[in-house]
């Protein structure tokens, strides 16, 4: 197959980016888009140009690590599927492709395609997390739970905080990462405790960052790869409005 | 004798000399402790963010230490134990199915072939179960049943249901659990961490590990870190074989590193090939994608009776297929252990009755457990391993049986430690896959998490308190001529690589280096064939020196220059792999000699010869390593021949 890639290219984060294009002449319906990336920085290297910069690492869709804007979709076309996991089969033959850094007010580009996603570590460190200190956890089954809050616990926390939903929000919002956060260890029993204050500081920590804020269009949910779904942000929302009500 | 020169052996004399099970009590009650107020005085430096590493430094930064830490990646969230999808043992025996800490020691031992440190694993398997409440109290969701308590599902070796699971992301839900731990200590400011930041060798002074030289690798600054001690747990090292399971970035710089300034390196050949991962389809191949043991449990493995049948699958008739695992090894059945798996597989298609291109593949088949279960039960234990199939293949595991073959996924060797996880080098501590210590020749199923989240939240802190507790650590200056040194070498490495401006790109190294391996220390080794590759692979690296081309500069993002760094040491750690699986004339677990087999193709142990640990001593560059012998004594698993039938 021959594919045409126009990508973004920007040296660094104050230099001036653009779009250029490169062919691909010897694409194989069975390669995954960043193998097709790959074969074109072998190209570029022996060439005396430039690799092009992503970022990428388990190459199995778990990591979180790789996720580039595909003809205007965070993740290219395919529901439910990371960058790494996307194929040539779902392009056709002569297909012009667009790729291009997630854009958001708080991912400030690295270079090339690749971009600065702290913003979410730091969400996380506002209060992601139930304190357990190592060795001070009671017997496993002490506490039983639920399957179905067990069911919706895991679900939230396939969270793979790639930023997809940051880069397809036309805000620039980081909500369905936060609600994600919420909805897994608020619903918990171990994460009762810290249940109000939890919310109170991601939501803090979320604004800070410079994301934008919500205005439930959708278009996260669609681009998650992990199918988080936009229930995550109305129990945030919820725990939020409780949590404010209860504080003194 | 020629490639290798014999040093003195080596013994581990941490451990103390009492019942093993009260080893670990012992050694814990003799360790010297730090008084809580004086831990802020005392840095540590840990390298790398997986279970191991993750679960350390939050757990030294809840104790009180100064932790700086460090990882490659943009986050220390995406370590690459995010991708291990079974699950993690520990023997808390809620199935009531005989279950015990000593029947978990016990499969260990034997699962390992017998090449294992029992002290260790029987530690081990005393720790399991303290994890699994340590994680149910962090909020990692494992599966449960309809009345609220954990599930568990059997894994490959085993016969009771000891492994516990998060459908099949179990690694990454434990390592967010240790991330968020983490990230409370950072949040807290005692943690300092250092993403996007690359370890490129250790400082050590006086005989002690005393800091790391690193490069930030968007600025590309080098700068050095001293602290007290030094923690390494960066992983493993299947990326010598190009394709694997491992993340693309995965490496082993900062072990090798730490071998060359003195840390030995053990059984470095004892690499695990995983039998259930999707097969390679074609020259532009970046990495293998494993499909998790679990599937081991519904999944039926088969091959066509005939060789060379390329009828699609549903048009081999019942009578015509070949469960060949069920049909050798009766007792196991499709659950028998990785090394053994993966061999059955390359014999089947040896006999030309392997499926899909080329004939490398074997069928998983679920349409049994799909008729017994019902397509929504199958779907809610291994939906997303399901979808990753499909994914990756474009076929649908549901109606056609997915294409299996083995690829390389785990390594057991690693740096040598004693029964404190510490190195040859005081002070530089080794822990989770780095590490050589827990899985023998071969690892089973599930124990890898385990044994990351045991040394990093419950053997590590205590061990590394007492090296402390007994130590002075005089301050270190940046001026310090030996830290100076340090930086000079990382730094002229990096100046030469970019300097070269052959024409070879690094991956293509990387690739020959890769086929170099698989061939020759892959699945079955030779001696002819690993000296053949010992013959080559000098004049690898010689060519690599000479004709890589590296593009950009050091000066800000090149990642051509990171892999380039990371394959010259990759093409180092080769050799010392080949050597060792040629001075192993026996086959033992994942190394298996062609030479030494039984008539019946089982592999056959020397333990009258072999049975240590082969403990590496860097010689030199060009010069032969040295081996140190670890004779490895088995008073409570009784040396036996393994028997899966």
């Amino acid at each position: 197959m021959k594919l045409t890639l126009r990508i973004w290219r920007q040296a660094g984060p104050a230099e001036p980016g653009r779009m250029v294009a490169y062919e691909v002449p010897d694409a194989n319906p069975d390669m995954s888009f960043l193998e097709l990336l790959d074969v074109l920085n072998e190209r570029l290297t022996l060439e005396g140009d430039d690799p092009v910069t992503f970022d990428h690492d388990c190459r199995e869709g778990i990591c979180g690590a790789c996720g580039v804007v595909i003809n205007g979709q965070a993740h290219g076309p395919r529901e439910r599927t990371t960058t790494c996991q996307l194929h040539v089969r779902s392009f056709a033959d002569g297909d012009v492709i667009d790729v291009e850094p997630w854009r958001s007010v708080a991912f400030g580009v690295v270079k090339d395609l690749m971009v600065d996603r702290s913003g979410l570590d730091r969400i996380i460190q506002a209060g992601g997390y139930i304190s357990a200190p190592t060795g001070s956890a009671p017997e496993a089954h002490s506490t039983p739970v639920p399957k179905p809050v067990a069911d919706t616990a895991f679900d939230n926390a396939t969270c793979i905080g790639c930023g997809a939903c940051v880069a397809a929000c036309p805000n620039g919002s980081a909500m369905l990462f936060t609600s994600a956060k919420v909805t897994h260890l608020n619903l918990l029993p171990q994460g009762g405790p810290e249940r109000a204050e939890r919310v109170l500081n991601l939501v803090e920590a979320m604004d800070a960052e410079g994301f934008g804020g919500c205005t439930n269009t959708g278009e996260c949910t669609v681009a998650c790869p992990k199918g988080i779904p936009l229930d995550s942000i109305a129990t945030l929302n919820r725990e939020y409005l409780r949590a404010s009500l209860g504080r003194k | 004798m020629t490639f290798y020169k014999l040093g003195d052996d080596i013994a581990d004399t941490t451990a103390p000399d009492v019942p093993i099970e009260q080893r670990w009590d012992k050694r814990r009650f003799d360790a010297k402790l730090v008084n809580p107020a004086n831990r802020r005085r005392h840095s540590v430096i840990v390298v790398g963010t997986g279970l191991a590493g993750g679960a350390a430094g939050a757990t030294l930064a809840e104790q009180g230490y100064r932790v700086i830490q460090f990882c490659y990646q943009d986050s220390p969230r995406r370590a690459h134990s995010i991708a291990a999808q079974g699950g993690i043992n520990a023997a808390k025996n809620y199935r009531n199915d005989g279950d015990s800490v000593y029947r978990l020691f016990y499969d260990t031992v034997k699962g390992g072939d017998f090449r294992a440190r029992e002290s260790n694993v029987y530690r081990l398997a005393q720790t399991s179960t303290q994890i699994i409440d340590q994680c149910v109290a962090q909020g990692v969701p494992f599966a449960r049943e309809y009345g609220g308590l954990l599930d568990t599902r059997s894994f490959g070796g085993v016969q009771v249901a000891r492994t516990f699971y998060a459908r099949g992301q179990t690694g990454q839900q434990l390592l967010i659990g240790a991330y968020q731990a983490l990230s409370r200590q950072i949040d807290a400011g005692n943690v300092e961490m250092h993403e996007r930041t690359e370890m490129l060798d250790l400082i050590v002074i006086d005989g002690r590990a005393r800091g790391i030289v690193a490069r930030d690798l968007v600025t590309g600054q080098i700068s050095t870190y001293i602290a007290d001690a030094v923690v390494l747990a960066t992983g493993g090292y299947g990326n010598v074989f190009y394709l694997s399971t491992n993340a693309k970035n995965s490496n082993a710089s900062a072990i090798w590193r730490a071998h060359r300034r003195g840390a030995y390196f053990a059984n470095p050949c004892y690499t695990q090939i995983h039998p259930t991962c999707i097969p390679r389809s074609g020259d532009y191949q970046s990495k293998l994608t494993l499909m998790s043991e679990s599937l081991r449990n519904d999944g039926r493995i088969w091959v066509p009776k005939n060789a060379g049948d390329t009828r699609s699958p549903d048009q081999i008739p019942e009578a015509e297929r070949d469960y060949y695992l069920e049909r050798i090894y009766p007792g196991f059945g499709n659950l028998v252990p990785r090394d053994i798996a993966s061999r059955a597989a390359k014999n089947q298609c040896d006999l030309g009755r392997g499926v899909g291109p080329g004939g490398l593949g074997v069928y998983l088949d679920f349409a049994d457990a799909i008729r017994r279960l019902g397509e929504d039960q199958v779907r809610e234990k291994y939906g997303n391993l399901f979808e990753m199939y499909d994914r990756i293949t474009g076929e649908d595991p549901y109606k056609v049986p997915m294409r299996i073959y083995p690829a390389v996924h785990y390594t057991m060797g690693g740096l040598w430690v004693d029964y404190d996880l510490q190195s040859t080098i005081p002070g530089c501590f080794v822990v989770g896959e780095a590490n050589f210590s827990d899985h023998g020749a071969n690892r089973l199923g599930a124990s890898a998490l385990m044994q990351g989240l045991a040394d990093g939240y419950f053997v590590l802190p205590p061990m590394l308190g007492n090296y402390i507790a007994t130590n002075k650590f005089e301050t270190i200056d940046e001026s310090h001529p030996a830290v100076v040194d340090t930086v000079n070498e990382a730094t002229g490495r990096l100046t030469k690589l970019l300097s070269i401006n052959g024409d070879r790109t690094v991956d293509s190294f990387h690739r020959e280096l890769g086929e170099i391996m698989w061939d020759e220390c892959g699945m079955a080794r030779s001696e002819d064939g690993l000296r053949k590759a010992l013959g080559r692979l000098p004049e690898l690296r010689e060519e690599f020196w000479r004709s890589v081309k590296v593009p950009g500069s050091g000066a800000n993002v090149n990642q051509s220059l990171e892999r380039a760094n990371r394959v010259s040491d990759f093409l180092e750690l080769g050799e010392l792999m080949c050597v060792d699986a040629l001075h192993r004339e026996e086959s033992c677990g994942g190394h298996f000699r062609v030479e030494s087999q039984t008539p019946d193709g089982e592999a056959r142990r020397d333990d009258d010869r072999f049975a240590y640990a082969g403990a590496w001593e860097f010689g030199g560059t060009d010069e032969a390593p040295i081996l140190h012998r670890e004779p490895l004594e088995f008073d409570y698993v009784h040396l036996a021949q393994r028997n899966y039938a």
